[in-house]
């Protein structure tokens, strides 16, 4: 126990400041009342769904819950059934194997609800595009609020990408 | 063993191989010499020649003694059938399964002939990487039936699992048949993540492929990217930089330790001590961190190229990374105690989730988590390219093939990898960093193979008519070891299921391609 302890206070503190929410993320927005997001505030609940992805972004949506990001310090928690979630964080290109049980889980998510497309495949099919296999962007198969790129992008940016989902477009 | 005779043409590459085509009694006989010398099976996939008036061909790629034999049986336009392997291999069963949902090429009286990874996005009788083969294609998710075995008795019942998990986890679906919480069997359907990546390839030039490569596995970007530069080089005949072999080595163990890292974290946190999930992934941050300062990409992705690698070290990165090399080395040693000590860890990490080492050599159990089954292989170790050749790698084994073995053999090549760095920090050569490549021959075949973190990967690459791709076949070290996971739950509670998965943590993006 003094190991565990000890390794504990060796560390101490690492986790970075929260980024600010970042209109420019922002492609479509959802009919969401304010009062609707004052009910979130900042206790979001997450259901992650990997679409058919490489894995790469599943590496960094792992790492926001290290000590340097700390998502959960933020009121932030992944749950493990989209009828428990506000915000389905979804993964892509969509694969054609994956369509139906993307628009099932969608369907199960309780209204109102938020969708972010994560990574360049999940925002306009990446590497993979569209195929015989693969829907390509999420958007091609369910109504997508916010969509973060990069290959993978860096937890910094998925942080960014979830707070701006959840905050009200500036009028 | 004479698998290697006259008419075995050498591949020229970083990989030692030999190629041959042959007709369908020595397809048989040469598989059985190579079992029965001790050899495995490491890939098998089909492919369409009728564009060379030659019908189809299926090939497999065999782990001998001498090095990488790949054979190739021609097989008639009309009727593409071939004899069944899996009598002899049985890893060969989900493989030659995919090959017809692929190709239309039929094992002929292979005992499971049902589709695995093709669900409903096209039907049965179109075949996606067939030449005529419209890629754009288009079907309706219509039904999608599959018979899965059931299980049926005095209180079984079924608990079906996935494709959308409850962790962070990538699409596939468990049959899980119970009783009480204890697994009677598992089944597995897998596919769901199929994307469509080989029929992709054959769109790409050879340098555009890179990108796409580094893209099979995410989590093993490095092993990919490097196994389809070897290809490449190989079909290119080109010359790579020394200090470029170096860098992908620097490379390579890097991805080794950020995933042994993160899966000891999680396997902590399986077995409810989350203080190990905290503690590994600030180790595992911190070098990604480094990773993305130094190399500009957190998880190194087309950091190596065709001819070489695009990001270097600098004596001061060098430095730096001694540092980071020393430091982490210390925390590991710690954490490692920790975790060994620790009553409440080792009660779940022990005997759970067992392969023995004669299942491991029967069903061919392949990487980390074969060695923590007594199957010492180790491509660094058995056929070292360069530069492992001048690093003399030490591999690590086990024998008791449970959660804690697997556990132990990621912490022994952690500390591997640590010393491999060093080494490599120290003795890296001088010189250019890459290099362009000649153009491909045509009508060549390539191949490149590495140890991934998770086990050997593989990529075989054949050019068409003017040098470009015209087909290229990734196999990740999953195919062989999924079947495995199914056993290892055998006689497990439910609940240990996380725990085992992530023991040995296998790709479904690298096995659905």
């Amino acid at each position: 126990m003094f190991k565990i302890i000890n390794q504990i206070f060796k560390n101490g503190i690492l986790s970075d400041v929260a980024p600010l929410p970042d209109e420019a993320l922002r492609i479509t927005t959802q009919q969401l009342h304010a009062n609707i997001l004052n009910t979130f505030g900042r206790a979001l609940a997450i259901r992650h769904i990997d679409a058919g992805s490489c894995n790469g972004c599943e590496l960094e949506i792992h790492a926001l819950g290290n000590a340097y990001y700390n998502i959960e310090g933020l009121g932030i928690k992944f749950v493990a059934s989209p009828r428990h979630a506000d915000l389905l964080l979804v993964t892509g290109p969509v694969s054609k194997h994956m369509e139906t049980a993307l628009k099932r889980s969608y369907a199960a998510t309780p209204e109102p609800k938020l969708v972010v497309a994560v990574g360049d495949c999940g925002c306009d099919g990446g590497i993979f595009g569209e195929s015989y296999a693969s829907c390509g962007r999420v958007a091609n198969v369910i109504p997508v609020d916010i969509a973060v790129p990069g290959c993978p992008p860096a937890p910094t940016a998925l942080l960014q990408g979830i707070l701006t989902a959840i905050t009200l477009p500036k009028t | 063993m004479n698998s290697l005779n006259a008419a075995n043409i050498e591949i020229p590459g970083a990989v030692k191989a030999w190629h041959t085509s042959v007709d369908a009694p020595r397809w048989l006989s040469q598989c059985r010499q190579v079992h029965d010398d001790g050899g495995r099976l490491v890939a098998l996939w089909g492919s369409d020649e009728r564009e060379h008036n030659a019908g189809f061909a299926v090939h497999c790629a065999l782990a001998t003694r001498e090095g990488l034999l790949w054979l190739t049986l021609p097989l008639d336009a009309q009727h593409p059938a071939y004899p069944d392997i899996s009598v002899i291999f049985p890893v060969a069963a989900r493989m030659q399964r995919a090959v017809y949902d692929l190709l239309g090429l039929h094992a002929a009286d292979a005992a499971d002939q049902r589709k695995w990874l093709r669900h409903a996005a096209w039907p049965d009788g179109q075949f996606p990487l067939r030449k005529d083969f419209v890629a754009s294609l288009q079907t309706d998710a219509a039904n999608d039936d599959y018979p899965f075995v059931h299980v049926s008795g005095d209180g079984v019942h079924e608990i079906p699992v996935g494709p959308v998990h409850a962790g962070t986890i990538e699409p596939g679906h468990f049959r899980f048949s119970v009783v009480g919480e204890r697994v009677l069997r598992l089944e597995e359907r897998l596919g769901y993540a199929h994307k469509g990546i080989e029929k992709r390839f054959e769109a790409l030039s050879l340098t555009q492929g890179a990108r796409l490569a580094g893209r099979i596995s995410g989590d093993s970007t490095v092993a990919y990217a490097w196994a389809y530069a070897m290809a490449v080089e190989s079909v290119t005949n080109a010359t790579v930089p020394q200090r470029a072999l170096w860098l992908r080595a620097l490379f390579l163990e890097r991805e080794r330790i950020a995933n042994h890292l993160g899966d000891l974290g999680y396997l902590g946190g399986d077995a409810a001590l989350s203080f190990g999930f905290t503690q590994f992934w600030i180790l595992k941050e911190q070098m990604l961190h480094l990773n993305k300062a130094l190399f500009g990409h957190r998880y190194l992705m087309d950091c190596v190229i065709p001819g070489g690698v695009a990001a270097d070290v600098s004596a001061a990165d060098a430095a730096q990374l001694m540092r980071e090399t020393d430091a982490l080395e210390q925390t590991v040693k710690t954490l490692h105690a920790i975790y060994d000590e620790h009553a409440g860890v080792q009660d779940r990490f022990l005997t759970t989730g067992i392969v023995t080492p004669a299942l491991a050599a029967q069903l061919g159990l392949v990487g980390l988590a074969g060695r923590a089954s007594a199957q010492a292989w180790d491509l660094r170790a058995q056929r070292p390219c360069a530069p492992y050749h001048e690093l003399d790698m030490r591999m690590a084994t086990h024998r008791n093939g449970d959660v804690a073995a697997r556990v132990s053999v990621r912490f022994e090549e952690i500390t591997e990898s640590l010393r491999l760095i060093r080494r490599i920090l120290t003795l890296i050569p001088e010189g250019p960093a890459r290099s362009g490549f000649p153009p491909a021959a045509p009508r060549a075949l390539g191949v490149g193979w590495i140890e991934g973190w998770r086990g050997e990967v593989l990529v075989a690459l054949h050019t068409n008519d003017i040098g470009g791709i015209a087909r290229l076949h990734a196999h990740d070290p999953s195919w062989q070891n999924w079947p495995l996971l199914e056993h290892a739950v055998i006689g497990n509670i439910v609940p240990d299921f996380p725990l085992i998965n992530k023991s040995f943590n296998l790709s479904y993006s690298g096995h659905d391609v």
